[in-house]
């Protein structure tokens, strides 16, 4: 037989780099020794890099693969290279860091490489067993980074609870996808919207939504299936925190985008209501829940719970401006959130990391450049214009208001002045209170030009808004369907 | 339906008397064997001293991770038997498909030979 | 049928009772038996649904396999079980009303059972008639060709799998010798043995 029949693989040449290059830096490492995690990390950077330019050289439409398994559109595209950025920042903010902790094993990147290769299996998904197989694969490279730190209680228990309550959701998701199969016949998107829609919504269809999205909300750590934020961020190594709370989470809100835009897009009552619900749920308890907290690495873990909360509401709308407000708040989302944890990597002194918020005590004294930044992420983070995350917010915010949902809007901004407070409450631990120990440890270089790049963006965002903007447009339009109206700029 | 289920019936019967002997060989000691229990005879017995300890202990984790790598294998062969069986039908993509997945696991083969997971120093 | 029907209710039962015995065993080596009749029993209904593959593959993966890993992790985790089952009874009643309400769903979901008929096309690969072709070829058939996507993301996540069981549990104790095989052949005569002459009566100096 001939080799005609192979199937196109030009959708996935990204997904395939990583895989063959993940592959490659394993042997690598293999053959090289422990010595090799600064060599295997750059290469890990390096294959980010180059994923992230096939994505971008792919057409501008929408390109079916593997009999309609994944799908490829302006959409993933954005996705992707959101999250091949996040993941090539986290490498790289976590070199330094490892080889401190006394944990620079070559593995590390390589496990990101792959989970970040799940992340991307996510994104593309148009099929239900795609969905799956890339969750998992994101997931259990997931579960081993977040007790990387083997010999730490607290990171071993991270990792188990991540792992028990990561399971539960994927059986959650399971049971879901199989009520949807039995229902409608296939675990293709566009097929089970057309089954979903032909005989109005059968009942077991609607079942298996409701487990679908429960698994999904409890992927992007939102209320009521958010109890294991904090834990895991807390014990997690910070830069495999830092990772946590960006690309896994991109790919998780893309994911939920995806399911419900293309595998129920006539059911948009059923699922606004639950949506809305979440949304709500996570950006009141996000708000409240972080005031108490004085670890900096549960504030963040609260303040991404209401993150996800903002972001959801986007696509409580259900229209294509509402999915444009989503990509435009994760990108800036992603940019602030690499800074705010690069800040957190500066609180180390002599004798180690400390995580204590009061250690900042003082800091715009002893690190006057270091406390600036730090305090305009918090502003950012807080919404305040105008800078970058009180765009982010206003657009999906817009959004909600078109799609006459006013109460949503109204508790979103109100939970937004109620976590401005802890925001806050840093900036004033950090030029007002009377100074604690110094962090003497200066920052590694690669972190400080993270850190420089996130703070420049974060700020100058508002010269020149409509790049971006126009690139959200674009990919929220590609989500063709029925029920998306195109509302564009 | 049937005639698929008659196939089994040699099993069904191999297990069935399996099952009989099995049980034939506990039963009758309970009424052949002579049993006078007594204070002595039922104690644990530790080298004449009475128990120090639970009698189980942790097992190393070694044997977790020789357990968990061979099921990774065993998933790897249970790939393999619907190949076998239809070689025929799904042509060089079929043959090369597995081809690809084999040579996958054999890099993860090769990096658990380099880190020395194999063996039992 | 009836040796069908008479064969699911004995498979059924067997399968509901072991699972009960394996959350209610006192001591967990017997949950994990249990467990295993649970498999067995459950590859039974696979056989009397017509999907001997799978059926043999609950065998092999599970009983064989994944049910010994249990017994590795129970003897491992050394954790007093009696202990943890305290709370039993103090959770049954809310345990029990969970498990009422998500029954009920069932029944709703059940009773309502309709698949709209023009949704019969949609059905991805239908299967072949069982008499045609064995199990174990249907899939092959398709698993290798139509979906080897999915098929190659199960080896990635193998080798994931592979990589987070040693990055998480190996570890090298010091000072133990290892087998190296280069060493070993490679060592000569004139590395290990050295032959002077000794004179009578007065002995060797230096080493």
């Amino acid at each position: 037989m001939e080799i005609a029949n192979l199937p196109d693989l030009g959708p996935i040449a990204s997904e395939l780099t990583l895989a063959i290059g993940g592959m490659a830096l394993l042997l690598l490492g293999a053959f090289r020794g422990d010595g090799a995690l600064r060599l295997v990390g750059y290469g890990a950077v390096l294959l980010f890099g180059l994923a992230a330019v096939l994505v971008i050289g792919q057409p501008n439409e929408t390109v079916l693969g593997f009999h309609g398994a994944i799908i490829m559109d302006p959409f993933a595209k954005f996705m992707k290279v959101l999250i091949l950025i996040g993941s090539a920042v986290a490498v790289i903010m976590s070199l330094n860091y490892l080889e401190q902790e006394k944990l620079d094993r070559f593995e590390y990147p390589v496990l990101i490489v792959f989970a970040t290769l799940g992340m991307l299996m996510m994104v593309s998904a148009n099929d239900l067993l795609a969905l799956y197989m890339g969750l998992e694969l994101q997931s259990l490279a997931l579960y081993v980074v977040a007790s990387f730190n083997r010999d730490s209680l607290r990171s071993t228990e991270s990792g188990l609870k991540y792992f028990v309550l990561g399971a539960l959701a994927s059986g959650m998701l399971l049971y879901g996808s199989s009520l949807v199969y039995g229902f409608s016949g296939t675990t293709n998107f566009p097929s089970i919207a057309e089954a979903a829609t032909g005989h109005g919504m059968p009942l077991g269809i609607l079942f298996g939504m409701v487990f679908i999205l429960a698994g999904l909300a409890f992927k992007v750590s939102a209320v009521p299936f958010h109890m294991w934020t904090p834990d895991v961020y807390e014990g997690a190594p910070t830069p495999v925190t830092a990772f946590f709370a960006a690309a896994p989470k991109i790919a998780a809100i893309a994911l939920f985008i995806r399911v419900m835009m293309g595998a129920f897009p006539e059911a948009v009552a059923q699922w606004q209501q639950v949506v809305v619900f979440i949304s709500i749920a996570s950006m009141v308890l996000g708000a409240f829940a972080a005031i108490g907290q004085r670890n900096i690495k549960r504030l963040m873990a609260y303040s991404s719970i209401g993150h996800m909360g903002f972001a959801l509401v986007g696509l409580a709308s259900g229209t294509a401006q509402g999915i444009q407000g989503v990509l435009i708040y994760l990108s800036i989302y992603l940019v602030m959130n690499a800074g705010v944890f690069c800040c957190i990597l500066a609180m180390r002194r002599a004798e180690g990391m400390v995580e204590n918020i009061d250690e900042l005590a003082g800091l715009s004294k002893e690190r006057p450049v270091l406390a600036f930044v730090f305090a305009m992420f918090m502003f950012s983070l807080a919404g305040i214009p105008p800078l970058a995350g009180f765009f982010a917010k206003f657009y999906v915010f817009v959004a909600a208001i078109d799609a006459d949902l006013y109460a949503l809007s109204v508790i979103g901004v109100l939970s937004s002045v109620v976590g401005a407070f802890y925001y806050l409450r840093i900036v004033k631990i950090m030029f007002f209170d009377e100074p604690a120990e110094p962090f003497e440890v200066p920052l590694a270089r690669e972190v400080s030009i993270v850190l420089t790049l996130s703070s420049l963006f974060t700020i100058f965002f508002f010269v020149h808004p409509s790049t971006l903007i126009s690139l959200a447009t674009t990919a929220a339009a590609s989500l063709s369907s029925g029920a998306v109206a195109v509302v564009g700029h | 339906m049937e005639d698929l289920l008659l196939e089994y019936l040699p099993i069904i019967i191999f297990m069935g008397i399996s099952g009989i002997i099995g049980l034939v060989l506990l039963v009758i000691p309970y009424f052949a064997a002579p049993s006078k229990p007594d204070a002595a005879k039922l104690s644990a017995y530790e080298c004449g001293f009475n128990a120090f300890d639970d009698a189980r202990m942790k097992f190393d984790v070694r044997f977790y991770l020789v357990a968990i790598l061979f099921i990774i294998f065993d998933l790897e062969v249970a790939f393999l038997f619907p190949w076998a069986v239809s070689l025929g039908d799904v042509g060089m993509l079929g043959f090369w498909s597995m081809m690809v997945f084999l040579g996958v696991l054999t890099i993860g083969f090769t990096y658990e030979w380099k880190k020395g997971a194999l063996e039992w120093e | 049928m009836v040796v069908a029907a008479i064969a699911f209710y004995i498979f059924a039962g067997i399968a509901v009772a072991a699972a009960f015995m394996v959350i209610a065993a006192r001591n967990p080596v017997h949950s994990v038996l249990y467990l295993i009749l649970t498999f067995f029993s459950a590859a039974g209904l696979f056989v009397l649904m017509g999907a001997e593959f799978l059926a043999m593959i609950l065998l092999i993966v599970y009983v064989g396999a994944v049910a010994v890993l249990f017994l590795f992790v129970v003897m491992m985790l050394d954790v007093n079980f009696a202990s943890l089952r305290e709370g039993f009874l103090q959770y049954l009643p809310i345990g029990a009303l969970v498990g009422f309400v998500l029954f009920l769903e069932m029944v709703m979901v059940i009773g309502t059972w309709v698949i709209a008929p023009e949704t019969a096309h949609l059905a991805q690969s239908p299967i072949p008639p069982l008499g045609d072709v064995t199990n174990a070829e249907a899939i092959g058939r398709v698993m290798y060709t139509q979906y080897i996507y999915f098929f190659q993301a199960a080896g990635m996540v193998l080798l994931v799998a592979m990589i987070g069981a040693i990055v998480l549990t190996l570890r090298h104790r010091e000072g133990v010798q290892r087998q190296s095989i280069t060493a070993q052949v490679g060592r000569r005569a004139e590395d290990a043995l050295e032959i002077r002459k000794v004179e009578p009566g007065q002995g060797i100096s230096e080493l």
